[in-house]
């Protein structure tokens, strides 16, 4: 059918009741990824999320700093949840509810400044080092594969307090605990998974015909890669975007919980901040103060595994989705 | 075969050097012995400082970073009594860093056998039916897992099965006061931190090992086999499985510092005395000359865990020949 619809002409096909809808290859990914039933799930849910998180003057119950009860009133620390206090309180009363919508907000915006960040340095020095190969990309591979193969959590510990040592830097990088400190930790870890990948990418496209076709009338290597390599890539380089975003929010929760995350200040909090303290309500029993947290953190982490997934399939039709 | 191990062993040696080094560096800027010195013990006077800079190696400058390394990998090459003391209770390093690797290999062993070998047997079972339901549930299941951080299952199993139902112990290897060795109390303090990476462990292989199978399903070697009148357990065993396993030996050697990377936040939170505690608490006391120690250990286990895995990659198929 799809064979012969192409030959006959569009009259044809209207007269016979039919008709052929042309589509460009960017709709028929947004198509594609709606059909992901749990991209487009995870899509609305994140959504959802966002809405309540940025919208913060509407959907938070009390301020951040706010007491539910006022210690005069009685006792309101650890309350469980209730109509007073959704999501229960915390040590010193305050609504857990209201602290994680503050807390996902700045987990989610350093997640998502390090993942671009590190996709933009990646991209650039994968490519640079495919299109120039030899002995700095035999270096540089290398040099990926030792730090990757390095435990993370001692690996960043480590990096976090040598870029800490060193004086000169923190005019540009901030303090050890300051949130541009975090994303900069982050994109630097994550900049070499995603040089790795696009590297192995543009490797594969250089030798084909469009770019020879490109070479032979006169286009520069740099134009090569901005023009062809870089757009023909941009599915993979998509994804490992998605999956940068929920590995710097896993991140700032892991080292956080170990009291090496980032300090918000006042009158913010972070997602690893409210996850550090279910450590100890775990061992007091506050259910409370562990599932909401953490339950936050892996909703987050599954929607966005999800849509990474919806991402693959929609921008990459030759591939088997596996179902 | 020999002489490959042999040229892979002698490279090691730079490897290890140049790590080694940039670790050294890492940890005299970012930790910055001289302080942590004085501040773990307030009361040293000038003359106290001056002897711990001298018995550590502290040079300063750039010529002094040479110089203090050399002189430190030569006392670490001489053996655990040469080692400097640690800052906090000066006390020998040796000692308490062996204590850690043995609780630390014990756990890492039995996580990684039970979660290896149920994850590569579950991939194996799903993929003999790929779509049917045992399919579909440990793929599912293994995708959600997947989005769950060690440090999130490790409070949830430590919450429900430890503090709320009481089944296994909270925390420890021994409970407090327990003199000698009692098999059956340890193997229960083991339950819930082994839960935690054999979860993990186990849905990220039955992943790998499902693809990999399904990979080389189509191959011809297996229709030849089939041809021959092989009965399809050996089909399975002695084509499919051995080819399916050659590219997951790799993943299985590059994943050594994942592995320990995840026992790393399961041991704080259960409070076992293995590498992770021992890690972080040093790292807390920024104590020089514990952790370099246990870093370097750390750079010549990675190294190592590499080179096993290029070894056994080259036994595994039978068309890398390397002589």
């Amino acid at each position: 059918m799809t064979d012969t619809s192409i030959s006959v002409p569009d009259d044809t096909l209207a007269r016979e009741g039919l008709t052929a809808t042309t589509l460009s290859p960017g709709r028929m990914a947004w198509k594609r990824y709606w059909s992901h039933r749990g991209a487009a799930v995870s899509t609305l849910i994140l959504a959802i999320v966002l809405f309540f998180v940025l919208a913060t003057p509407i959907t938070a119950r009390y301020g951040i700093n706010e007491q539910v009860i006022k210690i005069e009133d009685g006792n309101n620390v650890f309350l469980s949840p209730s109509s007073k206090a959704w999501f229960g309180t915390d040590d010193i009363g305050r609504d857990m509810y209201t602290r994680l919508l503050y807390g996902i907000r700045t987990s989610m915006f350093i997640g998502i400044a390090s993942a671009i960040l590190s996709v933009v340095i990646g991209t650039a020095v994968g490519a640079w080092a495919a299109m120039r190969g030899g002995r700095i990309d035999n270096l540089l591979m290398r040099a990926t594969d030792m730090f990757l193969a390095w435990p993370f959590l001692v690996l960043i510990v480590l990096v976090r307090e040598f870029l800490g040592g060193v004086k000169v830097l923190e005019p540009i990088i901030g303090g050890k605990t300051s949130i541009r400190f975090v994303i900069l930790l982050f994109a630097f870890f994550g900049w070499m998974g995603v040089a790795r990948l696009v590297r192995g990418q543009i490797l594969g496209l250089k030798e084909r015909e469009f770019v020879e076709a490109a070479r032979a009338v006169g286009a520069s290597n740099f134009r090569i890669v901005i023009k062809h390599l870089i757009p023909n890539s941009v599915g993979p380089i998509l994804v490992a975007l998605t999956l940068s975003v929920i590995g710097a929010i896993v991140g700032e929760s892991t080292l956080s919980f170990f009291g090496f995350g980032p300090q918000p200040g006042e009158n913010s909090t972070s997602l690893g901040n409210l996850i550090g303290l279910s450590r100890e309500a775990a061992k007091r029993g506050d259910w409370f103060l562990v599932a909401f947290p953490c339950g936050a953190l892996v909703l987050l982490a599954i929607c966005i595994n999800f849509i990474g997934d919806g991402l693959r399939d929609a921008l990459d039709p030759k591939l088997d989705s596996g179902r | 075969m020999a002489r490959f191990i042999m040229r892979r062993l002698l490279w090691m040696i730079p490897t290890l050097l140049i790590v080694t080094f940039l670790v050294y560096l890492a940890c005299r800027i970012g930790w910055n012995p001289e302080k942590s010195y004085a501040r773990i013990n307030p009361r040293a006077g000038k003359k106290r400082i001056a002897e711990f800079k001298a018995a550590n190696g502290l040079y300063e400058g750039a010529w002094g970073y040479v110089r203090g390394y050399y002189e430190w990998l030569w006392k670490f090459v001489r053996g655990p009594s040469n080692w400097p003391r640690a800052i906090k209770g000066g006390g020998e390093v040796w000692g308490p860093l062996r204590y850690s690797i043995f609780n630390t290999l014990r756990l890492a062993g039995t996580a990684s056998v039970l979660g290896v070998g149920i994850g590569l047997t579950l991939g194996v079972v799903s993929s003999r039916r790929p779509g049917g339901w045992l399919d579909t549930v440990v793929n599912t299941t293994a995708f959600f897992v997947g989005g769950i951080p060690p440090f999130v299952s490790g409070v949830v199993l430590q919450l429900a099965f430890a503090v709320q139902w009481g089944l296994f112990p909270a925390a420890g290897v021994y409970p407090p006061g327990q003199d000698g060795f009692d098999l059956p109390l340890m193997l229960k303090h083991m339950v819930l931190p082994v839960a935690v990476v054999a979860i993990q462990t186990i849905g990220q292989y039955s992943r790998y090992m499902r693809a990999s199978v399904l990979d080389v399903s189509s191959a011809d070697f297996l229709r030849t086999a089939r041809a021959k009148g092989l009965p399809e357990r050996q089909v399975l065993f002695k084509h499919s499985v051995r080819n399916a396993l050659i590219p997951i030996v790799t993943i299985l050697g590059l994943d050594f510092g994942q592995l320990i990377g995840g026992l790393i936040i399961t041991e704080n939170i259960f409070n076992y005395p293995g590498m992770g505690e021992y890690f972080i608490k040093a790292a807390n006391d920024g104590d020089f000359p514990r952790l370099l120690p246990f870093l370097v250990i750390i750079t010549i286990s990675v190294v190592l865990f590499n080179l096993i895995a290029d070894v056994l990659y080259a036994v595994l198929d039978p068309r890398i020949r390397l002589d």
